[in-house]
């Protein structure tokens, strides 16, 4: 039954863009919403309850190949179940959070995450679970891949300088989050201890040109975000859920310059996404690109043309897509601040052609002149304008600070060869005329001031002409220390 | 009764050549009144009270250990039975029982919880049960419940959850609390008597049985205090233990009851 769904499923993807015959359209798609009501789609098994008949015949032997993130061990090319034997070592260690900033990490194989595990459905695996002499605590591991108590937890509680070994077999294929589930279990995720384990299904995944291991997790520091030194974990923060940091692979700008993913356009690429967690969700966004699949919650279900995707605390998801164009892509968990104030932030640096109908670029720079309207709605915002010379300084200043001193600099005295001064400034110096139709009228082109030469472009500036007079009545006085005399009048004649 | 009267006697023996030992080791420990204190898994306010004992001011030391291994040679690094040590006993320690000068005054560490039972034994003294143990960790700097002092409690977690300093520093280097007893926190972990009962029975819970108490949700469910994580480490460390096992940063301390003394005089 599910298996006609899932067919009709594609079918209905295919008319959808073929045809425009919206009579047959929604009648597919009703019926699929009723259908879809009997339970989640399966591509592996008929959408049965149950995975018994994943227990088969065992053949051979082999270890596992367990890889650092970014990377993962090459895709499973076998037709068969087998025994996998997964050797993986806990070591606690002291590493960086972000630049300066140190951290006491709890680790599986010595990264966060820990190393990637792929095996196939029905597999036979014999786990090793290895606590470092050198540590201080016990571990374990649960691995939501595990059907049975704990997921492997109980099985695996191993004090230092021992090792604990259990078998299971996978009977459900996906994405699954594996992590530490020693008390005080929100500690030990904290401190890092979690990774993935891919059981491919039966018939193995399409191939893709790139495969990538991504993980994100929140941390919880004594200090506030980038305080350096050795930062311990900090309780409060953890309970409170305010981490200091979110990152993607351990640390702030683990896939940043050198480090960043790579591809080339007109490659596909397939992200295995975690989240550790311990408490946020995640937003998972790759700035500049949409995800041709993700499979849901790294299940079986797949949905197509994705922005964004919503990776649970504990969860993962697998991402799909063609590099179209070059450029840097920006992965992001898109709960903003998130990405720019606390770290989750990587890079897929792809190189390559340009793709011109796919992606111009910037096509003409230009200058935004704003129109009369826009001037217009802007000047009902502003006040009375001043008389006095004393009213002329004041509003002069507050004028001066807003619309000139990003560039000109609140002395006046500019940036030498970027941008001009106006302090002792040539160009400006007893012509108050060019001045006023620099405001007035905006001054793109060389330029030479003070003997240096300049060439960039100043916008117009949405100033009232008694506004033109303060401003350049505080100029003038204050970093030329002369009084120059200029009316609203000979302001309103200069614009053009 | 003529059983009853010489045994009496015998003991009010012993009991004096006790005494007399004990005051000399009493320098060395520190005097716990009677008192109670909230185990991690007992659920809220379900106190416990423990009788008065007394308590090693320090961990036992290498130097103290190898005087115990001369005296009893089935307890050196080569000669130890399998049975009651893993391989690893006395790993810092030179195949002759010498070690490291500089490791002299830092805490005896790869012994199993035999063999430090078999030492407190020899002092005539005994390892102490979970609760004595805890009661002491339980206390501050300025006062027996420590749960009030915020920055010692961070500090605490702090000191628990870094790495193991290598080499282990000496005795006396990190804090003296407030019944004057050092390094309940940050310097090793420590064998109790009863170290793995809060998995295997159900004396000190409410509804135990199995070890689900200390993996996932159930960590947090039967705790009297949730925000202790540095109980949590330590009751989870004690629990993934056997007797047999010797870690790098394992030792013990003695105590020693107070009755025996008083109770015939």
């Amino acid at each position: 039954m599910f298996v006609v769904q899932y067919s009709k499923l594609i079918h209905m993807n295919k008319m959808f863009k073929s045809s425009f015959n919206a009579l047959y359209f929604f009648t597919l798609l009703s019926l699929t919403v009723l259908m879809s009501c009997g339970g989640p789609q399966r591509k592996t098994e008929s959408g049965k309850i149950g995975r018994t008949d994943n227990v088969t015949e065992i053949k051979g032997e082999e270890f596992a190949q367990l890889t650092d993130p970014p990377f993962v061990p090459p895709p499973i090319t076998r037709n068969y179940a087998t025994k996998v034997i997964v050797d993986l070592e806990i070591i606690e260690l002291e590493m960086e959070l972000a630049d300066g900033v140190n951290y006491v990490f709890w680790t599986f194989g010595g990264t966060v995450p820990g190393s990637f595990i792929r095996i196939r459905e029905g597999d036979y695996v014999e786990f090793h679970l290895k606590n470092h002499p050198d540590n201080k605590l016990p571990h374990n591991i649960d691995l939501h891949a595990v059907t049975g108590q704990g997921g492997g937890a109980e099985a695996t509680y191993v004090a230092p300088g021992y090792e604990a070994i259990f078998n299971f077999t996978a009977i459900n294929p996906g994405l699954f989050v594996y992590h530490c589930a020693t008390a005080p279990v929100g500690m030990h995720i904290a401190n890092g201890m979690y990774g993935l384990i891919l059981v491919e299904p039966k018939g193995g995944m399409s191939k893709v040109d790139k495969e990538y291991y991504v993980m994100q997790g929140d941390f919880y520091t004594d200090g506030d975000y980038g305080e350096s030194g050795l930062q311990p974990f900090n309780m409060n923060k953890a309970i409170k859920e305010q981490p200091d940091y979110v990152v993607f692979n351990g640390h702030v700008g683990a896939l940043t310059g050198e480090r960043s993913l790579k591809a080339t356009a007109g490659e596909t690429v397939r992200l295995f996404v975690g989240n550790g967690g311990p408490n946020l969700a995640s937003s998972f966004h790759l700035i500049g690109e949409v995800f041709d699949n993700v499979y849901i919650e790294g299940g079986s279900s797949m949905n197509h043309d994705v922005q964004t995707t919503m990776i649970p605390a504990g969860g993962s998801t697998i991402t799909e897509f063609k590099v179209e164009v070059p450029g840097k892509f920006i992965l992001v968990d898109h709960s903003i601040f998130r990405a720019f104030n606390k770290g989750a932030l990587g890079i897929l640096e792809v190189d390559g052609e340009e793709n011109k109908r796919i992606y111009s670029g910037k096509s003409e720079p230009g200058i935004y002149q704003p129109s009369a309207e826009a001037i217009n709605l802007y000047k009902k915002k502003r006040g009375y304008p001043a008389i006095t010379k004393e009213e002329m300084l004041i509003a002069g200043k507050t004028l001066y600070d807003v619309n000139c001193a990003a560039c000109h600099l609140y002395d006046g005295k500019g940036v030498t060869a970027v941008f001009p001064p106006l302090a002792k400034s040539d160009y400006i110096h007893g012509k108050p005329e060019k001045a006023i139709n620099a405001i007035v009228n905006g001054l793109a082109g060389e330029i030479t001031v003070n003997g240096v030469k300049y060439n960039s472009v100043m916008p117009k500036q949405a100033l009232t002409d008694s506004e033109v007079v303060s401003v350049l009545t505080y100029v003038y006085n204050t970093f030329d220390g002369v009084d120059v005399k200029i009316t609203s009048e000979q302001v309103k004649k200069l614009r053009k | 009764m003529n059983f009853s009267f010489r045994s009496l006697i015998l003991l009010f023996f012993i009991s004096l050549q006790l005494n007399a030992q004990q005051r000399s080791e009493l320098k060395t420990m520190e005097f716990i009144p009677v008192g109670k204190y909230l185990p991690l898994y007992s659920g809220n306010n379900n106190f416990k009270t423990t009788a008065a004992f007394y308590i090693d001011r320090y961990p036992v030391t290498n130097q103290e250990f190898r005087q115990f291994v001369q005296e009893n040679s089935e307890w050196g690094k080569l000669t130890v039975k399998g049975l009651f040590a893993d391989k690893g006993y006395l790993k810092h320690w030179n195949d002759d029982n010498s070690f490291e000068d500089r490791l002299k005054d830092s805490p005896v560490v790869n012994v199993s919880w035999f063999a430090a039972q078999k030492y407190c034994e020899c002092q005539g003294k005994r390892l102490p049960t979970t609760d004595e143990w805890e009661r002491v960790a339980a206390a501050g700097l300025k006062s027996a419940d420590g749960s009030k002092e915020k920055d010692f409690q961070q500090w605490i977690l702090k000191v628990t959850s870094r790495p193991q300093q290598k080499p282990i520093p000496d005795i006396g280097s990190t804090k003296r609390n407030y019944y004057g007893v050092w390094d309940m926190h940050g310097l090793i972990w420590e064998w109790t008597y009863d170290f793995n009962s809060s998995l295997s029975s159900g004396e000190s819970r409410g509804n135990a049985g199995s070890g689900s108490d200390l993996f996932c949700g159930g960590g947090g469910a039967q705790s009297g205090d949730v925000e202790n994580y540095a109980a949590f480490l330590r009751y989870a460390l004690r629990s993934s233990l056997k007797a047999g096992h010797v870690l790098q940063n394992l030792g013990f301390r003695c105590v020693s009851d107070v009755k025996k003394t008083s109770g015939v005089q």
